[in-house]
């Protein structure tokens, strides 16, 4: 048996999706971004909505998703992701448009165009990454910081008295009537990755489907802000992230 | 032909509209035409003026230190713009709520009763209308037939049948002049 | 739609200017003095009839983001705010600038700084024509003079900003967004077509085509050679436009002993101020820039080395003087008066002004 006989087409078990292209990816080894990367371009390439659609790539350690991503994208200012889908789903309604935000992006400095276009009902769809740090900038807290939490910025752990509560920004904003479809998913298993994928092609559909705004949280883990081992990064998201913001939909209206 | 005006007196009491149909009017009689209000809160029961120059060359400055005619409606007004008409110009205001009169003698000066004819009248909203009456027929600027016209512009179709009631109020508003 | 003759205010006739042009999308926030722009467009509801997108955004900052969304995908987008309102824009416009999107931003200035006053003011104009956000960067800045070029700068505003793929200003002051004179609108043009604008804007992110490469829009370049080579893409459009694009207006220049400096609405009281002075006799001419940016230089070296003498005439402390002095190259005195804080001086105080610095005038 040689290379040729392996690689025949009937052998094949798994393949990247066409749409994530060979650059190599400025992420963290153990970073999750890379996996939901992936299923960003497997759901576009499966529904057929390559030339359709636009991403809004936001600031944070995502800022270059449109390296990885070969569609077509428009870089946000921190936070603003949702405006600028704003603009490009109400001129262009027959695109599919979506933002790509972390917790900083769109649980701090963009909590106003968040709550807004969710509000408004925008047929958007948002993809939140939420690691409870800022991982670009070297680690800081973010609002999603657990209490007790260690960041560069909370060198002896979040505290509440002096930084505030977690924010799990994804139950408020399920309350909104804009919202069609609220849900918290993980990619840190292949069942995990599997129901991220459902999700976010659902999130996709309902855009399409003029529904409102569909928001797939994503728990995550940052082992070079976290300061652990991917494995062991995957374990202390389960044994304290999920505490405070357990998976499952958090509101579905489109069932 | 180029006529200089200010129409003065508080928020509420048609001010602005009043300088607007005279705007739309000279429209309408193809004269250049300026309209200039003082905007913001004191809109709403301060005072509020408007300038309105009517032109038939091009118009420069939109605001202006001094008047060919003011319409004063209330005292403060008068205070403020009775140093303002230009010598030889006109001066018209309504006496109701005047406890000072105008005093300069360089200028034309017209008391109308336009508040008293609004009461005999019963309609407040003829007000600004009565004045506007009396102040055509002092400086005959303008047909009444454009006003109408300027009207018509002015007020949104659903009102369009308050046009002949404020017809009447510029005709009463004519006779007021002595 | 021909051209149509109305009696607006201003900012009544930058919105519907806005419609006719065949704008695709506005996105604002109420301020005084400029709400009747978002007013007038929600009244006349063009989404039945060209089809343009009105919004009246959370914020100043989100809709200058809708903005850059909308421009980001080719499309005719506008905003429009008064100072305080234009200030937390400016992120939003420097990512326009530098992500080469075409786009219209209209300020209706007031007193400022801070909160400030609602009334009448031009003390934006070093936010308007040095930048304004962070980074080296232009917008063309259109200044109307009349409630007439409040409606054609939306066209010509528009024009050059797709003409250079740079975002442009009608800077505008509660004077001519407040007042009401005649106006011609222009003649109507649709909307461009989905083709025409692909055509127009290859750069335009709509969904990748098979036929072409991913389409980006973004102002990120961690590379200094390529941001280098970005800056100086940027700064050869604008030397460009600068060539291109400079223009003003000049009022009994001919002649003239003395030049009054003025844009916007100040410039019409100066002619007045300049009429009377005629009628007695003391030779004094305007100049008006109508670019504020790119400033027109030139009128003012050709100007400057045969007058006496010049009075820039701003509502604010002394800004555009910077811009006379340079392009004249300080060949004769230069003096501003400005009145500040929203009061507009009367014609009174800037012929006093004038003979203030230059008392031999009268002779």
């Amino acid at each position: 048996m040689n290379i040729n006989d392996i690689i025949k087409p009937e052998n094949l078990v798994y393949a990247k999706p066409r749409l994530l292209n060979d650059n190599h990816m400025h992420y963290c080894p153990g970073c999750s971004h890379g996996v939901v990367h992936k299923l960003i371009a497997e759901v576009i390439e499966e529904m057929g909505m390559e030339d359709k659609t636009v991403g809004i790539a936001p600031v944070g350690c995502a800022v270059f998703a449109y390296n990885y991503v070969d569609i077509d994208w428009v870089e946000a200012a921190h936070g603003r992701a949702p405006a600028v889908a704003t603009g490009v789903k109400r001129l262009n309604p027959e695109n599919l448009v979506f933002t790509y935000q972390g917790d900083g992006d769109l649980s701090a400095i963009g909590t106003c165009e968040t709550i807004h276009a969710a509000n408004r009902g925008e047929n958007i769809a948002i993809i939140f990454i939420n690691n409870g740090i800022y991982g670009m900038t070297g680690g800081q807290m973010a609002p999603t910081t657990l209490e007790g939490m260690k960041t560069s910025t909370t060198p002896y752990g979040r505290s509440v008295d002096l930084n505030g509560y977690p924010l799990a920004i994804s139950p408020l904003l399920a309350q909104l009537d804009g919202t069609c479809y609220v849900t918290r998913q993980a990619v840190h298993t292949p069942v995990a990755v599997r129901k991220t994928k459902a999700a976010i092609r659902q999130a996709f559909e309902n855009s399409m489907n003029g529904l409102g705004t569909s928001l797939v949280e994503i728990v995550s883990t940052c082992n070079s802000g976290w300061k652990m081992t991917p494995a062991q990064s995957n374990k202390w998201m389960e044994e304290n992230m999920f505490k405070k913001y357990p998976l499952g939909d958090i509101k579905n209206t489109v069932k | 032909m180029k006529e200089e005006l200010i129409i003065a007196g508080f928020g509420g009491q048609g001010v602005l509209s009043m300088g607007k149909i005279l705007a739309y009017a000279a429209l309408m009689d193809n004269l250049e035409v300026t309209w200039m209000p003082s905007y913001g809160p004191e809109q709403r029961g301060g005072t509020a003026n408007v300038t309105v120059i009517l032109s038939d060359s091009e118009i420069s400055s939109p605001m202006l230190d001094d008047y060919d005619t003011a319409v004063i409606l209330n005292q403060q007004s008068l205070d403020k713009f009775e140093s303002k008409v230009k010598p030889g110009g006109t001066l018209i205001y309504d006496s109701y709520g005047i406890h000072k009169a105008p005093t300069r003698t360089d200028i034309n000066i017209y008391r109308i009763d336009a508040m008293e004819a609004t009461f005999e009248m019963e309609n407040a909203k003829a007000y600004n209308m009565i004045v506007l009456g009396a102040l055509l027929k002092i400086k005959n600027l303008l047909p009444v037939e454009s006003v109408i016209k300027g009207l018509k512009k002015t007020l949104p179709e659903r009102h369009h049948h308050l046009i002949p009631m404020n017809e009447d109020a510029i005709k009463r508003g004519m006779t007021l002049v002595k | 739609m021909n051209e149509e003759v109305k009696l607006l205010k201003g900012n009544e006739a930058i919105a519907l200017a806005a419609i006719r042009y065949g704008v695709d999308g506005y996105f604002g926030y109420p301020i005084t003095p400029q709400s009747e722009i978002l007013e007038t467009l929600e009244a006349e509801m063009p989404w039945d009839t060209t089809g343009m997108v009105v919004l009246q955004a959370e914020s100043e900052v989100a809709a200058i983001n809708m903005v850059y969304g909308g421009a980001a995908s080719g499309k005719a987008v506008m905003t429009s705010s008064s100072s305080p309102g234009i200030s937390l824009k400016q992120e939003g416009v420097s990512y326009l600038a530098a992500s080469e999107l075409p786009a219209l931003i209209v300020n209706v200035m007031r007193g400022g700084p801070g909160l400030g006053t609602i009334h009448p003011s031009q003390a934006d104009y070093f936010q308007a024509t040095k930048g304004g956000g962070h980074g080296d960067y232009h917008l063309i800045v259109l200044a109307p003079k009349t409630v007439q070029e409040m409606a054609d700068f939306v066209y010509l505003g528009f024009d050059l900003a797709f003409k250079y793929r740079t975002p442009a200003m009608i800077l505008a002051d509660g004077i001519v967004g407040q007042m009401m004179e005649k106006v011609v609108l222009p003649p109507a043009r649709p909307r461009r077509t989905k083709e025409q604008i692909a055509e127009q804007c290859p750069w335009a992110v709509t969904g990748k085509l098979a036929s072409r490469k991913q389409n980006v829009v973004t102002s990120l370049e961690l590379d200094t050679a390529k941001m280098e080579e970005n800056n100086n893409r940027f700064q050869s459009t604008y030397r460009l436009i600068e060539q291109n694009e400079q223009r003003y207006e000049e009022y009994l220049t001919d002649d003239a002993e003395y030049l009054f400096v003025a844009f916007g609405s100040m410039a019409r009281i100066c002619q007045k101020v300049i009429d009377d002075m005629r009628a007695q006799g003391i030779k004094v001419g305007l100049v008006r820039p109508i670019t504020l940016w790119p400033f027109p230089a030139e009128v003012f070296d050709r100007l400057s080395q045969k007058v006496k003498g010049m009075l820039v005439v701003e509502l604010n402390a002394g800004q555009m003087i910077e811009d006379v002095k340079l392009a004249s190259q300080c060949r004769v005195p230069t003096y501003h008066f400005g009145r500040l804080g929203g009061i507009v001086p009367n014609l009174g105080e800037i012929s006093d002004a004038f003979f203030k610095y230059f008392p031999d005038a009268k002779k």
